[in-house]
């Protein structure tokens, strides 16, 4: 099943502004269009593929994954993505290795291509380690989500559920809301829909999302009231509050909740067919609540499934197989 | 020493009022005379033919860090004066925050001996409170008697008002000014680059303008209620101006600088996570520049100082959150000046001569510094205001490399330096000047 959207229809990627390796992927902000297509085109080939043929794949080839960042499904679906094609991985956590004794992030990206790494995933919490990883190795490096940044992978797969469900991006709308400023989920589905066509909305209240959001990409709008935004939405995300990254500004909780969690109430608000999405992990009861959670609307489970297939999909562009 | 005959120049030296051809005579380290173009006599003098040149009192900078002592990988005093003396700087002031804090006389004194190899005079800026930690005044009799000029914890701000009072109350009294490192750190935790779309967009916190002004507010209140001299340094942002502005109209003792890369860059080209352009304060909006520019022109802002902060290569390649911030800038701005503010915004050459002269000297307390009068020390910046040059970050005289304008093209170029009556820089390719007409 191809991508709907018409990429002759769909906006340029502005220019990269930096050399990386053939096949690695820092964000959708630069992703050229065509070479999105071609990564849903290509989950959806590997979604009908049988698993003997997969493991053909990627036989043998060594793929570092390099996480300083707790992650459950991130870290779980590009390791079992890797060996579904055959690949070999080996997992480095900040805890676990020569990070912890201080050594850089580029002389650990030197180190992992000189024992042979042939692609280097990346999960930092700094906006921007991945790119500056993929400046200083010559092998490709996939940006598995830096800081509040960007987490393409995530967009992508996203892009690939909703593409499950509705027909096209072009003219969709789509509701993101919550923790849009620490949310680098929010921005890579906001490049990527925003690209082909997608009506977005950002919701939520100013201290987690700042005016300045809507200049990130075209036909973008911001809406403080939540019941107004669902109006008419066909996909509704909702987003995790990362208290980590609160940065000492204290939320009130119960407010957050009055406000901006969608029940099954709200979610009446929105399309009759509207899915609901979550990137995980969900606190049950603050964004949404349970039965949302578990509803016949929500498609939560298919998106972390998705997420091998689209995975997959980038390992094999990384490796030009 | 013998004489020098500095002849056929256009002398600008703002503080006597002179804008036009004169020729000068340099003996024993002072300006012996200064006569109409052909009226002094060559003979028994070196002369240096300055046809074409701008003769100007020599530049000040009253903002670098010369990583001395304790930092020795990032910069010398050998090597940033030598940078200096690159950029036309004859005089610069360092900052404190050294590895000791320079908090002590002896530190003072440290710097300023014949053994640490300056090539341009350097006066010390000692730190404000102890250890820079902001909890207690330094012994500000003692340190300006070895040699400090101002006091400041730059770097970081001195955050506690009571703490901020008694130094501008001390220093009230010395006649010299505190510089204030602007930034509430209450607002600014964890911000590395200007709030606003690009911070947004590259998942960075923003700092917002009011870390800067809301302290330059609490401190002109303070310089008001004490008498003493508020020097505000690296000022950046409309807000903060502004504020400084309604205080010199009420005749509050503030002064401010800007830096080259504020009047000239701007948030966005911080681009994908370049640290080259990470610096706290960080670049700003258009607005914000445009305002700096404003305020250099009408004179609200009263000097250009380059806050020169060298750091190694390997420090700078590091996640753009934990890069120290600063950029290096003895070399390039003069020619970011002559570049964005003669040529893009019409400042008048004297202007630009003042804001690099005789206004640092005189809020540094400079005496015989920042004007070319009969017995001022032979202090002199020669300028080219239309030649073309190009910048390279690898040929930098400093011992760091950390420079945003590596391979930029300028319209206008220091050509030759003289400190104490010795030429201490000469550009390389003095002679074969090449000649663009003016933008």
């Amino acid at each position: 099943m191809p991508p709907r959207s018409k990429p002759k229809r769909a906006k340029a990627a502005p220019a990269p502004p930096f050399a990386s390796a053939p096949g690695s992927l820092l964000d959708l902000e630069h992703l050229p269009t065509q070479d999105i297509t071609d990564i849903l085109k290509s989950a959806r080939r590997l979604a009908k593929t049988p698993r003997d043929l997969l493991s053909k794949m990627l036989p043998g080839r060594r793929v570092a994954l390099l996480f300083y960042e707790a992650s459950t499904r991130t870290r779980v679906s590009f390791e079992f993505a890797a060996k579904n094609l055959g690949a070999v991985t080996s997992v480095v956590t900040a805890s676990s290795s020569s990070i912890e004794k201080g050594e850089s992030l580029t002389d650990t990206g030197i180190t992992l291509e000189a024992t042979g790494a042939e692609a280097i995933v990346i999960r930092h919490p700094s906006s921007g380690a991945a790119s500056l990883m993929a400046r200083h190795v010559s092998v490709p490096v996939l940006n598995a989500g830096d800081g509040m940044h960007e987490h393409p992978s995530q967009g992508l797969l996203d892009a690939y559920t909703i593409l499950e469900h509705k027909k096209d991006l072009r003219g969709l709308r789509v509701v993101i809301t919550g923790d849009i400023q620490h949310s680098r989920v929010a921005r890579s589905n906001a490049h990527l829909l925003s690209r082909f066509g997608a009506k977005v909305t950002l919701c939520g209240p100013p201290a987690l999302l700042p005016g300045s959001a809507s200049a990130l990409a075209p036909n973008l709008t911001l809406e403080r009231d939540f019941a107004r935004a669902l109006r008419g939405a066909d996909a509704v995300m909702m987003l995790r509050i990362q208290k980590e990254r609160l940065a000492g500004f204290n939320l009130n909780v119960d407010e957050y909740i009055a406000g901006y969690q969608l029940t099954a109430e709200r979610l009446r608000i929105a399309r009759k067919d509207a899915i609901v999405m979550h990137p995980g992990p969900m606190i049950r009861g603050l964004e949404l609540t349970a039965d949302v959670a578990d509803g016949p609307q929500s498609v939560i489970a298919e998106q972390v499934g998705n997420g091998v297939l689209v995975r997959m999909a980038l390992l094999l562009r990384a490796f030009k197989a | 020493m013998a004489a020098l005959l500095i002849k056929n120049g256009h002398l600008i030296d703002p503080a006597a009022g002179i804008d036009r051809p004169m020729d000068m005579l340099i003996k024993d380290g002072r300006v012996a005379r200064v006569a109409e173009p052909g009226a002094l006599p060559s003979k028994d003098a070196k002369v240096l033919d300055a046809r074409g040149l701008i003769v100007a009192p020599g530049f000040i900078d009253l903002h670098v860090h010369l990583r001395e002592p304790g930092q020795s990988y990032k910069e010398t005093i050998a090597s940033g004066t030598a940078a200096a003396a690159a950029g036309g700087f004859t005089s610069v002031c360092c900052m404190p925050n050294a590895v000791p804090v320079v908090d002590s006389p002896e530190w003072v004194r440290w710097l300023r001996q014949p053994e640490r190899g300056a090539v341009v005079n350097v006066f010390p800026i000692a730190a404000a409170t102890v250890g820079s930690h902001g909890e207690q005044i330094t012994a500000f009799v003692a340190l300006k008697a070895a040699g400090a000029i101002a006091f400041s914890d730059d770097g970081r701000p001195v955050v506690r008002t009571e703490v901020m009072r008694d130094a501008l109350a001390a220093a009230a009294k010395l006649g010299v000014p505190v510089i204030q490192h602007s930034e509430d750190p209450r607002l600014s935790h964890g911000c590395a680059i200007n709030a606003g779309p690009t911070a947004f967009r590259l998942g960075l916190r923003g700092m917002p303008a009011e870390a800067e002004s809301s302290m330059v507010e609490r401190d002109l209140k303070l310089a008001r209620e004490t008498g003493g001299h508020l020097h505000v340094a690296h000022i950046s942002t409309r807000k903060s101006l502004d504020a400084v502005r309604r205080a010199k109209r009420a005749g509050v003792r503030v002064t401010c600088e800007v830096t080259p890369h504020h009047f000239t860059l701007l948030d966005t080209h911080v681009g994908e996570y370049n640290t080259a352009f990470k610096m706290c304060p960080p670049l700003r909006s258009e607005d914000d520049r445009e305002a700096l520019i404003e305020g250099l022109l009408d004179g609200a802002i009263d000097c250009i100082a380059t806050d020169h902060a060298p750091h190694a290569a390997d420090e700078k390649a590091q996640e753009f959150e934990r890069a120290p911030n600063g950029i290096i800038g003895l070399e390039t701005a003069a020619g970011l000046a002559l570049q964005v503010l003669h040529h893009h915004h019409k400042m008048p050459l004297k202007r630009m001569v003042e804001l690099f002269s005789a206004n640092p000297a005189r809020i540094a307390g400079l005496k015989g510094r920042g004007t070319l009068a009969k017995g001022a020390h032979a202090d002199i910046t020669l300028f080219d205001s239309v030649r073309a040059w190009t910048y390279s970050a690898f040929d930098t005289r400093s011992k760091s490399r950390n420079t945003p304008f590596d391979g930029w093209q300028f319209t206008g170029q220091v050509v030759a330096t003289v400190v104490n009556s010795e030429l201490v820089f000469t550009a390389k390719d003095a002679k074969e000047t090449q000649r663009k007409s003016k933008i």
